[in-house]
């Protein structure tokens, strides 16, 4: 019997049952299928227990959502305190929440951008952002990444992959022209033509696997941009929040964005909320009619009580330095790793903490992932590019449990390397 | 970031300075020796450098001493300490060939550094150039009263060692020291040792934290000057000794314990080297004044004698360095025979050096225990039997007792922290010095003489460094990023591909073309592989 007070289910058996029938059949079986028998119980810190009792140390993150950690003590202590005093709020009216959330946002952002408008989610804040792009420049259409992904909301799915849009009918092509990544002919020809609203970037492509922009390729896009009259929208939702070693990956690129997109890890895990920042040109909507965008839940306050609670943190001077540290004793472990495989992992993009451990393989990282599974590390493949293990630590992990970590994954690769299914199918 | 102001209030805030102390740490231990002498060297000139500043600056903050001695033990704390471990090596494993022993240094980690009012910046100086000799990271927590002298101090040495190459957040400070937070700190079990030197409520604390801990008990110095003394001497160094830095130091004199044959001599000398001998009634006021409800007043704390006579109502010339009030009886409701940091100077007389020595118990029994005793006498049994009676872990012998049990003036370690040892309630017996801020782990072979233990000589496990730790993290693809050993042959397959390449024009040595092959190479490899 599992108790969890407000529910309870007799077995991890019965749960699984339960998810299948009520919840979402398709994805249940897709993990089970996997070999991922995961029922995410307990959760502290970079830990997780499945049902069962199993530890993992996460690198997952939900892509950053758990960049302090699980249940972070000081977030968690901050909502609890805002909780006697504080709830959703009113978001008709100026709101104290949000205007301090608001104002820490802004100091904390590249020069330019002056406003935020809150969403209750990173798909709805995308949908701000380019609903904002097209208000102030009063075009329709939007560039993004082949291989993007920037959430599955009304306007955001349509700058994702075919996968996703076909789904539901909400591919237009015609609106939302895609280019590849790293092709700056391709994005030239694409806004050449001066009808292009905005160019939407995530500072490194997530869910395709971390691809790292060529030096120069970010900073030429914007270029392109300013030169075709189009706004630049960095999608921040994986790279903000320290985890490329600056607190907005963008910054390291010397670009200032018309709009910045945060989301996932500006919750600090506890209470869902999402913000776009925008300069005064991109957030012109919001002197004209304020109730443009508008969202009961957006910017709810006790989130906002989450994300300053999470960005104060994330701002210390301790954090960026112990992010570094991180990012190094990571960086080198990998490295020694894939001295000892050079030709099955093939590739480490790394950014700070954002990793993306390339495998060569087509579904090489899924086979690396059912190994740390197996040895208690919950990392996931790329959806878009699943030969690329996203591979993702929290900023405040501990010196021992990134050598814990590294000490797990060495082996897990090498398992890896030697699965008899890997090899015959690398055979054929 | 090191020079960016700290605020660090929030427990969780400290919990993160302590972290990012451990990252620095588990770094600096794998330090060369000649890493950690260039770091040093630079922290100590630029302590050196601006040992008048912080002196002044401390005086004015703290309201205790005197800027021109602050000078000299800020000078001594830094250039000084490292000249004085000059020839000292923390960081080389040490080969016992006799023994079969090699002994392999294993610094504490992270130093949890409490540094005082009254010795503020010297403190933090010295306890930051021990712990950089010993390879371990430093927070310092100071005194609230010294916070800002002390923490600016703190981050002046903190970017002169990252500059030297020290890891990033090796020394780091605490802004706004509170006793929550202080206290979150010592019972924080990323804290390898606290370092307690302060009041006693901070030493006891330190010591219930639950982490090992070096605390160190009050002083309470009992002199004894004997017939066999050079008395003219003695008062010199005497008086000298309370009016430095005005008896902020624990090792200052309190309770003068006089031989009668020279007693009279003494008071005369002394009054010549600039003491003001109190009359019986001054005396009480003075007592009045500095021991209301017996306790010390510590607003009289480092001050100096014109303003501690003027306060408590007695006249005394204008060149007065010293009060010297006189009492009969060594007993603990004697104000006068209680610590008093500052340079008034009880007096008893005594019939012979035998009843100095049982003086000089009583005083310790009242306050100071395994601290410091002072004595000026040329009779070496009279020392012995002083030494050996009198609890205390230090007699200096004809110097004064601020500069001597510091060991600015003998040959003790010199220090900020005087060890008063078990009878002193402490861990420590000796003056706090490096080799306390190090394990050595010991290898130790089969002592059966069948058993050889091989060449040990120049292997040493730690790198120089060259470069910031850690690596600013660079993307990966960035041509300054660090790579992964490569499989030799790719490596062959660039060169080749590199050398026809530069005979068609393009130089073959050059690094981003030479990448920018590796990577078409593996690429194609792993696709090869994929078939
Ligand atoms: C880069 C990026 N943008 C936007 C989103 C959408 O965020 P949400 O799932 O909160 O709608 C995601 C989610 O994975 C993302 O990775």
């Amino acid at each position: 019997m599992h108790d969890y007070d407000a529910f309870s289910f007799d077995s991890k058996a019965e749960m699984l049952e339960k998810s299948a029938h009520y919840w979402n059949p398709d994805k249940t079986r897709f993990w089970s299928d996997s070999g991922i028998d995961l029922v995410i119980d307990r959760r502290e810190g970079y830990l997780l227990w499945d049902m069962d009792g199993r530890r993992l140390i996460d690198v997952h993150l939900n892509g950053g959502t758990y960049n302090l950690g699980h249940r972070n003590p000081e977030v968690v202590a901050a909502v609890k305190k805002a909780m006697d005093r504080f709830d959703v709020g009113n978001h008709h009216f100026p709101s104290l929440g949000r205007t301090a959330l608001a104002e820490a946002l802004v100091e904390s952002a590249p020069a330019g951008l002056t406003k935020v408008a809150y969403a209750s989610g990173g798909g709805e804040a995308i949908d701000i952002a380019l609903k904002s792009a097209r208000h102030a420049m009063q075009k329709r259409k939007i560039v993004s990444i082949v291989k993007a992904y920037h959430g599955h909301t009304g306007l955001a799915v349509a700058t994702g992959d075919d996968r996703f849009a076909k789904l539901f009918l909400a591919d237009r092509p015609e609106e939302f022209p895609q280019v590849p990544f790293n092709d700056l002919d391709a994005m030239e020809q694409a806004l050449r033509g001066r009808d292009v609203a905005a160019v939407i970037m995530e500072t490194i492509p997530a869910t395709y696997g971390f691809p790292l922009p060529d030096p120069g390729y970010l900073e030429a896009v914007k270029a392109l941009c300013e030169r075709y009259d189009a706004l630049y929208i960095a999608d921040e939702v994986q790279t903000g929040l320290m985890r490329t070693g600056e607190l907005w990956g963008i910054t390291k690129h010397g670009i200032e964005p018309d709009i910045l997109v945060s989301g996932k890890g500006l919750s600090g895990g506890i209470y869902p909320i999402a913000a776009v920042l925008l300069s005064e040109r991109a957030g012109a909507w919001l002197h004209e009619d304020g109730f443009g965008h508008i969202s009961t839940f957006g910017g709810a306050e006790l989130g906002c009580v989450a994300a300053l609670t999470t960005l104060e943190i994330t701002q210390r001077p301790e954090v960026r330095s112990m992010v570094h540290y991180i990012a190094d004793r990571v960086g080198t472990g990998l490295r020694e790793v894939q001295a000892q495989y050079p030709d099955w992992f093939v590739g480490i993009r790394q950014n700070g903490v954002v990793l993306g451990l390339e495998f060569a393989h087509p579904e090489g990282a899924k086979y690396v992932m059912r190994q740390l599974y197996e040895l208690g590390v919950w990392a996931i493949f790329s959806t878009l590019d699943p030969r690329v293990l996203q591979y993702k630590p929290g900023i405040l992990m501990t010196p021992d449990l990134v050598e814990e970590l590294l000490d797990r994954t060495a082996l897990a690769i090498g398992r890896a390397a030697a699965d008899p299914a890997l090899s015959r199918r690398r055979a054929s | 970031m090191s020079d960016q102001p700290q605020t660090v209030t929030a427990p969780g805030a400290a919990g993160h300075l302590l972290e990012r102390a451990r990252w620095a740490a588990r770094a600096y231990a794998s330090y060369s020796a000649s890493d950690v002498e260039r770091i040093v060297r630079a922290v100590a000139d630029v302590a050196h450098a601006h040992a008048e500043k912080y002196a002044e600056w401390a005086v004015r903050e703290t309201g205790f001493g005197v800027v021109e001695h602050k000078v000299r033990k800020n000078q001594a704390c830094s250039r000084g300490i490292v000249d004085a471990y000059a020839g000292d090596d923390f960081v080389t494993p040490r080969v016992r060939i006799d023994d079969k022993i090699v002994e392999v240094p294993r610094p504490a980690g992270v130093v949890l550094a409490l540094t005082p009012s009254t010795n503020p910046v010297a403190t933090v100086f010295f306890k930051v150039i021990l712990a950089l000799l010993t390879r371990n990271a430093v927070v310092v927590s100071p005194h609230p009263m010294a916070k800002e002298c002390c923490h600016d101090a703190a981050r002046l040495l903190a970017r002169a060692a990252v500059e030297a190459g020290a890891p990033d957040g090796i020394v780091q400070s605490i802004a706004e020291p509170t006793i929550p937070l202080v206290e979150a700190l010592m019972g924080d079990a990323r804290t390898n040792v606290i370092l307690a030197t302060g009041g006693t409520g901070v030493v006891r604390a330190a010591y219930s934290s639950g982490n090992p801990a070096i605390g160190v008990g009050p002083g309470n110095v009992p002199v004894l000057v004997d017939a066999t003394a050079d008395v003219r001497a003695a008062a010199r160094r005497i008086v000298e000794s309370k009016a430095f830095d005005n008896s902020v130091l624990c090792t200052n004199e309190s309770v003068l314990i006089a031989e009668e044959a020279v007693a009279d001599q003494l008071v005369r000398e002394m009054e010549r080297a600039g003491a003001a001998m109190l009359s019986a009634d001054d005396a009480q006021r003075l007592r009045d004044s500095m021991f209301p409800q017996g306790r010390l007043d510590v607003d009289v704390v480092g001050k100096d004698a014109a303003w501690i006579a003027q306060r408590a109502g007695i006249r005394v010339g204008p060149r007065t360095k010293v009060l010297v009030a006189p009492f009969d009886t060594a007993v603990p409701e004697e104000p006068l025979t209680h610590e008093k940091l500052s340079p008034v100077l009880g007096l008893i007389r005594v019939p012979d050096a035998s009843t100095g020595i049982a003086t000089a118990r009583a005083i310790i029994r009242i306050a100071g225990a395994g601290h410091s005793a002072a004595i000026h006498s040329a009779d070496p049994g009279t020392v012995m039997r002083y030494a050996a009676e009198v609890p205390v872990l230090r007699v200096s012998v004809n110097v004064g007792n601020s500069t001597g049990g510091s060991g600015l003036d003998t040959n003790l370690a010199p220090t900020m922290t005087i060890g008063t040892g078990f009878v002193g309630r402490s861990a420590l017996g000796e003056n706090l010095q490096p080799k306390h801020l190090v394990n050595w782990t010991r290898i130790a072979y089969n002592s059966d003489p069948a058993e050889a233990m091989p060449a040990y000589a120049g292997l040493s496990p730690w790198p120089d460094h060259h470069a910031p730790v850690p690596a600013y993290p660079v993307p990966s693809n960035d041509e300054r990023a660090p790579r992964s050993h490569t499989p030799a042959h790719v490596d062959a397959l660039v060169d080749r591909i590199g050398a026809r390449a530069g005979a068609g024009g393009v130089s073959a040595g050059d690094a981003a073309f030479r990448e920018q092959v590796r990577r078409l190479v593996v690429e194609e490899l792993s696709h090869l592989i994929k078939g």
